[in-house]
């Protein structure tokens, strides 16, 4: 596929951020960039607000754990400019072995938000940043792990009467309901086992 | 000789006896209007999630019509609600809901379990779906189908029916609550597993690389 | 909100004896009355709508927080329906992925199924057929028909008016036979294969859908007379749920939800394919972004999808549906059983499926809802490494709480019909 162009951006982007660029590629006519983690935030913000490049379109956010074990996590951004009709792909590679995270872009996208939690709860991506890092298409206290890992089994890795039972027990009532809400905003009030039996996902009624 | 419940009546050549009365001609006289009307007035409780919902809308719609078995009003309140059918796959985070909702239907409540994944997980294999709502309530109808057409649909409300006709009051067990238990299990766990074990294809198709 | 003291007892309510729920005293933190200084009905109610009920549109919860009617704050939960699609994925062939698409955006079944075809082809490479481009824009615009009418007929309920939601399923039945003449199936079509399709019309097919296209304009007049310039359908949709154009963009919404903002951004149009530069159609376009221009802009772009229908109908000419390519399509009954080349690739294909060379695509198609994207990585092997749904209802449902901000609780109801949201999409 070395025969399609490559976006002008990717030029772009290595004149302006330099190492930052790790690697830029072309796949079934897509120019991919991947960033530094460091960096990324700066980049995307560069992307979007930089006269020529107007990316002001986040069309998605996503990442993908490659059946090598080796492979780093990807988080992957979709941009497009809608003035110019272009798209590119941003990809910022997490080595396994260190802390996943990085800098959220709501800030930049607001339609980030929820695109954002389904990777942290599908990846367990961390999004530094991001106003309300829940759960989003699990249950909050969802506790067998991340289902789109390649080491997460298609099954899960609980037996069906131990997943119908933490199913049962998991109480959807209590998000949120006033109770909830009290608990949220005293939370930091609450004695230091209170916390960790809270975040351990045990749910009660105020006497 | 009071009234036999046939389900276990071949496990173990034993007979358990459901009720020490036995049906007369009263009761059967009472039978036969109770069944009546309540098998031509079963109000629903579309819990509808998925494809199979959209296909019992158009049950509901005017080419089909369920509205001529009595089944005109749609009661989206479960306390007003004769019928569950539960029309749609149902992932692990719905199930509490489903169970608090069945828990919710006062009795006579039926069960009717529309489409493959309902009934038994379907093409849905996965960490997230419940392989088959009947680990979770009790289930009177299976209609499979993927989704039903909306003949199989009305086929197994005429089932339903006639397994409601069918019905005695003398059998005491029938109209009991079936609760979860204290082990926070509706059934015993080995049976759920048991009803959860992958079939057919499902057993081959869990290799992510070829 | 003033903090009330919480004591946890922190015990998940169980059975005391058999049969018998424990019964949970409905306590308070303080007796009431005892804090005269507050506010009487300072405290926000709040209100749970869902998972179950019947203007969700599906499993969607919603809380909404209220002050007196006013909502402060809408927080929606999602998820009930997630059914792991993208796991599954990685577990299918190719082709196998095809019936799963059926059923994340249910509603427009065959839409997705030419999405899911474009997208592997355009990861291996593929041109498909003229015949078969023609099919596809057929069974994409009928797709957009019955989920517009759908959100119609749905809406129409949510908003107090039930008969426009039978005559929008007796027109969906209508589509639903020609659905069934052409896949066998009303709702779970799989219609495409990577390649080509599962199989091409069959006679008088044709004629069918000439007859649906002369006759369907008259319902749409019908439900325009019932809706436009009615008082109590302009006093429920004007000026409710507007949201700019700027923030359409943000928000990343795509599809009649930001058209009716004012951006003109139609992929058929923007980036075209299956051959849309070549259709003569117009793309409705709002201005206040509000219920009532949403409304009217997939009104619009049903006649629009009738327009295209009819002009791929007298495009169609005779010829091969699927691609000449033995990497995809199996070769013909007769060849395979005596030519050895063309056995050993049936038997490829049969024992080890479609096997697109390693990379990665995106593809995004205009879906009913909006933008569509399939997302594919491969590593060479049958099975994708990555598949990803990019899915419009997702993204245009996020928006909800800022819609709704200072609106009515009806106003809610209305809002979230006008985003037409499909539950299996959104979850995935």
């Amino acid at each position: 596929m070395s025969t399609a162009p490559v976006s002008p951006s990717a030029a772009a982007l290595r004149a302006s951020f330099g190492d930052a660029i790790e690697r830029v590629l072309v796949s079934c006519g897509d120019t991919i960039v991947y960033v530094s983690r460091a960096r990324a935030h700066d980049a995307l913000a560069w992307l979007r607000d930089t006269p020529g490049q107007d990316f002001n379109y986040l069309t998605d956010i996503t990442a993908v754990d490659y059946r090598d074990p080796e492979r780093p996590l990807e988080v992957v951004y979709q941009l497009r400019s809608l003035a110019r009709r272009a798209d590119l792909r941003v990809k910022i590679a997490l080595d396994k072995r260190q802390p996943l995270e990085v800098a959220t872009v709501y800030d930049l996208w607001k339609g980030a938000d929820w695109l954002e939690r389904e990777v942290y709860d599908m990846f367990g991506i961390r999004f530094a940043g991001h106003p309300d890092l829940r759960r989003l298409l699990m249950w909050e206290t969802y506790a067998e792990g991340y289902p789109l890992r390649k080491d997460f089994p298609l099954r899960g890795h609980f037996s069906r009467s131990e997943q119908t039972r933490q199913a049962l027990a998991a109480n959807p009532e209590a998000h949120y309901s006033l109770e909830e809400l009290s608990i949220a905003e005293a939370f930091a009030e609450l004695p230091k086992d209170m916390q960790e039996r809270l975040a351990r996902g045990e749910r009660g009624f105020i006497r | 000789m009071g009234l036999i419940n046939p389900a276990t009546a071949s496990e173990s050549g034993e007979t358990t006896v459901v009720s020490e009365m036995s049906p007369n001609w009263v009761t059967t006289r009472l039978d036969f209007l109770t069944n009546w009307a309540r098998s031509n007035s079963l109000w629903p409780m579309p819990f509808g999630t998925a494809c199979c919902a959209i296909e019992y809308m158009a049950t509901a719609a005017s080419r089909f019509d369920i509205a001529r078995f009595g089944m005109e009003r749609q009661s989206f309140s479960p306390r007003q609600a004769d019928v569950f059918i539960c029309a749609g796959r149902v992932p692990f985070k719905l199930a509490p809901v489903l169970r608090r909702i069945w828990d919710q239907m006062p009795q006579p409540k039926w069960c009717i379990s529309m489409g493959a994944c309902a009934s038994s997980g379907g093409i849905f294999d996965n960490y997230s779906m419940v392989q088959g709502i009947d680990t979770i309530v009790p289930v009177d109808i299976y209609v499979p189908g993927c989704p039903p057409r909306p003949e199989g649909l009305m086929y197994g409300i005429l089932l339903l029916q006639k397994k409601i006709r069918g019905e005695s009051i003398v059998d005491e067990q029938l109209r009991q609550e079936q609760l979860v238990g204290p082990d926070g299990l509706f059934r015993p766990a080995a049976r759920v597993d048991e009803l959860s074990e992958p079939f057919g294809n499902s057993v081959h198709q869990t290799r992510s690389s070829s | 909100m003033s903090l009330r003291t919480v004591e946890l007892a922190l015990a998940t309510p169980g059975l005391d004896e058999p049969g018998k729920p424990t019964r949970i005293p409905l306590g308070v933190a303080e007796p009431p009355g005892a804090h005269f200084d507050e506010d009487f009905g300072a405290e926000h109610m709040l209100v749970n709508l869902g998972p179950q009920h019947p203007a969700t549109h599906g499993v969607l919860r919603l809380v909404v927080e209220l002050e007196g009617e006013t909502v402060k704050r809408v927080i929606p939960h999602i998820g009930y329906l997630h059914s792991g699609f993208e796991k599954l994925g990685e577990y299918r062939h190719y082709n196998q992925i095809i019936p799963l698409t059926d059923r994340t955006d249910y509603l427009s079944p065959m839409a997705n199924n030419v999405a899911l075809a474009l997208a592997v082809e355009k990861l291996m490479g593929i041109e498909v057929t003229e015949r078969c481009r023609v099919l596809r824009v057929i069974a994409c615009e009928l797709s957009r028909i019955i989920s517009h009418l759908v959100w119609l007929g749905t809406t129409g309920i949510d908003l107090g008016a039930f008969t426009p939601f039978l005559w929008s399923f007796q027109e969906r039945e209508r589509v639903y036979n020609l659905q069934e003449a052409w896949t066998g199936a009303r709702l779970t079509t799989s219609l495409t294969r990577v390649g080509g399709m599962m199989a091409d019309i069959p006679d008088g097919w044709d004629q069918a859908l000439r007859e649906f296209t002369r006759t369907f304009p008259s319902t749409l007049d019908e439900v325009d007379t019932m809706f436009t310039r009615n008082a109590i359908w302009i006093g429920r949709t004007q000026g409710v749920g507007a949201l700019s154009r700027e923030e359409a963009i943000n928000y990343s919404l795509s599809g009649p939800m930001l058209r009716a903002s004012g951006v003109d951004y139609d992929v058929r149009k923007d980036r075209p394919y299956l051959g849309y530069e070549d259709y003569d159609f117009d793309v409705p376009v709002g201005e206040h972004g509000d219920v009532y221009d949403r409304y009217r802009v997939r009104l619009e772009e049903m006649y629009q999808s009738n327009r295209i229908l009819e002009q791929a109908l007298d495009k169609l000419r005779p010829g091969p549906i699927n691609v000449d390519d033995p990497r995809v399509v199996l070769p013909p009954k007769g060849r395979a059983m005596s030519d050895m080349e063309a056995m050993i690739y049936h038997f490829k294909q049969v024992m080890e499926g479609v096997k697109p060379p390693a990379g990665e695509a995106y593809l995004g198609v205009e879906n009913p809802k909006g933008e569509l994207g399939y997302y594919f990585v491969s590593d060479g092997t049958a099975k994708p490494v990555r598949w990803r749904i990019r899915p419009p209802s997702f993204i245009n449902l996020a928006s909800l709480p800022k819609m709704c901000e200072g609106a009515l609780l009806s106003d809610v109801i209305a809002i979230n019909a006008s985003v037409d949201i499909v539950m299996g999409e959104i979850d995935r």
